[in-house]
């Protein structure tokens, strides 16, 4: 009889951090099958683009460091850290736009700060930032859906668009946040009459609603399979949703635009539960989850309705990383045979 | 503490003991005027005249400088210099002194200045202390310019553009398009994260190369003539 010396935790759900990430890719493919069919195909070249890049970086920077390049590799964090980059962007960009994202995050958000597991910021989130803030045109142009335009780019187009010369110009609209953002003298009722991208669609634009709900739906299966917590989500929707309401104002020109508005178009689904879930730079007790979402939430309806940007997820996000540590300090649970929880800085002093 | 000698002052000055990459200090006008070569140069050219002449100064009343009000003394002495410098700027280089704005009266509160009045100046001789506000200001110029110079071509693409703001007319056309005409600029590297990224960089390379001279220094002292290392554990290299 062979006796060996195991060491806890002895009972385990048999998940591995390749395992849990090739779930977290799958769960995207509904919400990516939406951008394809009313986007194009761009989104598919991004993403390839930045899986391409981002393992080839993750594969220099282990030479380099002189870890096993395989092993590190096969956790494949590296792959949905571009797949949500690539996800992120928008279609039809110049092919360097995911390169150079890529590399940034990758390299500066998450090898420089120890690699995998140590990364204090998104690494997906920070090059998305570094991007929109170095190169605001390319990065605010986003095609407009099949139905408003006479068909989204075909394949010749969109390699010229990603690899030559021509301008995605001809194929782009504002999108909803944006439109809702510019206007000033309608009211909503009205705007969603007038403007192709609220009467063609259902509640938040043609395309943009449907990926919301596809990215939703990958959201819902992460929960069932337990690879995420329901708290940071709900706590960020819940709060988006609620703010929305209360700066709604029965959709007059000024209002800030309705709660279905902001939660089923920009990034907030995919922000809520592939984003805000992040293990490694959000918070880890539940608690700490909860005022993580609500944070994020916060300053997503904030930057979106009063600051410079349409959209927020990955402001709000980069914000609250920040603000984890500190949130974890105050939500430590209790533990057992305690009556009460304590703080870490408590902790440390004794 | 004996008189270190002058090239001792002048290794620590320029690379073991650099204000900007090993002490940290200055990191303000450090971090936030060198979005290019012009500005850094600049601002180092004024850091380092006042850092020298308030050493100077330091260093000749360091024994009529009571205990007590040895930090306020030196504190006004380089007030002094700094203004001489922000007067100097505006006569000479004023479309200069427009962009580098508040960072020039802001060297007064540079603690690289400080930190060596109090450090070094206060405590040695006249000569010593001129050398090391020297060597301490052109270390960290050094920095700045390199950062400057990184900056300017990650973001913009050229070197040296608008030189004629510091060294007049000739200069107008040193603009030296690196990335070529029709680069479009990586914003990222001239706004305030770039800086930190650049900087950061930076001291990562200094400490590898000072890691890389211990190792070599190491290897050197190992191998001793005629003997061969016997070890009893591991693999024999």
């Amino acid at each position: 009889m062979s006796l060996m010396r195991v060491t806890s935790p002895h009972a385990h759900s048999g998940q591995s951090t390749a395992k849990v990430m090739l779930q977290v890719a799958a769960a995207t493919i509904p919400g990516v099958l939406a951008l394809v069919i009313f986007f194009g195909p761009g989104v598919l070249f991004n993403i390839a683009l930045c899986t391409g890049t981002a393992l080839v970086t993750e594969a220099a920077v282990m030479k380099l460091r002189g870890r096993p390049v395989g092993f590190y590799l096969k956790d494949y964090s590296a792959l949905v850290t571009a797949l949500l980059l690539g996800i992120a962007l928008p279609p039809y960009c110049p092919w360097w736009i995911p390169v150079i994202g890529s590399v940034s995050a990758i390299l500066l958000a998450k090898q420089l700060y120890g690699g995998m597991g140590y990364n204090p910021f998104n690494p997906a989130m920070v090059g998305y930032v570094v991007l929109l803030i170095s190169f605001p045109v390319e990065m605010t142009r986003w095609v407009a859906p099949a139905e408003l335009i006479h068909g989204t780019p075909g394949l010749g187009e969109t390699f010229s668009l990603i690899f030559g010369n021509m301008n995605v110009d001809g194929f782009t609209r504002a999108t909803p946040l944006e439109i809702v953002r510019h206007n000033q003298s309608t009211i909503l009722a009205q705007l969603y009459e007038m403007e192709p991208m609220f009467s063609k669609g259902n509640i938040a634009g043609v395309g943009w609603e449907m990926a919301n709900f596809g990215f939703l739906l990958g959201g819902l299966f992460l929960l069932f399979r337990r690879l995420i917590t329901w708290h940071a989500p709900l706590a960020m929707l819940a709060t988006l949703a609620l703010l929305s309401v209360v700066f709604y104002d029965g959709g007059s020109s000024l209002s800030e635009g309705s709660p279905l508005l902001h939660l089923f178009s920009g990034a907030t689904m995919l922000g809520a539960f592939f984003i805000v879930t992040d293990p490694v730079s959000g918070c880890t007790s539940n608690r700490g989850r909860l005022v993580f979402g609500a944070g994020v939430g916060l300053l997503v309806f904030v930057i979106r309705a009063w600051g410079a940007y349409p959209d927020a997820v990955a402001f709000a996000v980069l914000l609250m990383n920040f603000a984890a540590p500190f949130i974890d300090n105050y939500t430590l649970p209790r533990t057992y045979g305690h009556k009460a929880a304590r703080k870490a800085t408590d902790l440390e002093e004794q | 503490m004996a008189t270190p000698s002058y090239s001792e002052i002048t290794h620590n000055g320029l690379w073991k003991n650099n204000p900007a990459l090993v002490q940290l200090l200055g990191l303000c006008p450090l971090l936030a005027v060198t979005g290019s070569v012009v500005n850094a140069i600049g601002l180092g050219l004024a850091t380092t005249a006042v850092l020298a002449c308030s050493n100077l100064a330091v260093s000749l009343v360091r024994h009529q400088m009571p205990e007590t009000v040895r930090l306020p003394a030196s504190v006004m002495i380089i007030a002094t210099f700094v203004t001489c410098a922000e007067l100097l700027m505006k006569a000479f280089t004023y479309e200069l002194y427009l962009v580098l704005g508040i960072f020039i009266p802001l060297i007064v509160t540079n603690c690289a200045i400080l930190g060596r009045a109090d450090a070094f100046a206060s405590k040695n001789p006249v000569l010593p202390s001129l050398l090391d506000g020297l060597m301490m200001g052109a270390g960290f110029s050094a920095v700045l310019i390199v950062i400057g110079a990184v900056r300017e071509i990650i973001g913009r693409g050229t070197l040296f553009s608008d030189m004629d703001l510091l060294l007049g007319p000739i200069a107008e056309n040193w603009t030296l398009p690196v990335l070529g005409q029709d680069y479009s600029g990586f914003l990222v590297a001239v706004l305030p994260p770039g800086a930190f990224l650049v900087a950061g960089l930076l001291i990562a390379a200094k400490n590898a190369i000072d890691a890389g001279i211990e190792r070599r220094r190491q290897a050197e002292v190992n191998i001793v003539k005629g003997s061969k290392r016997v070890r009893t554990t591991g693999k024999i290299q």
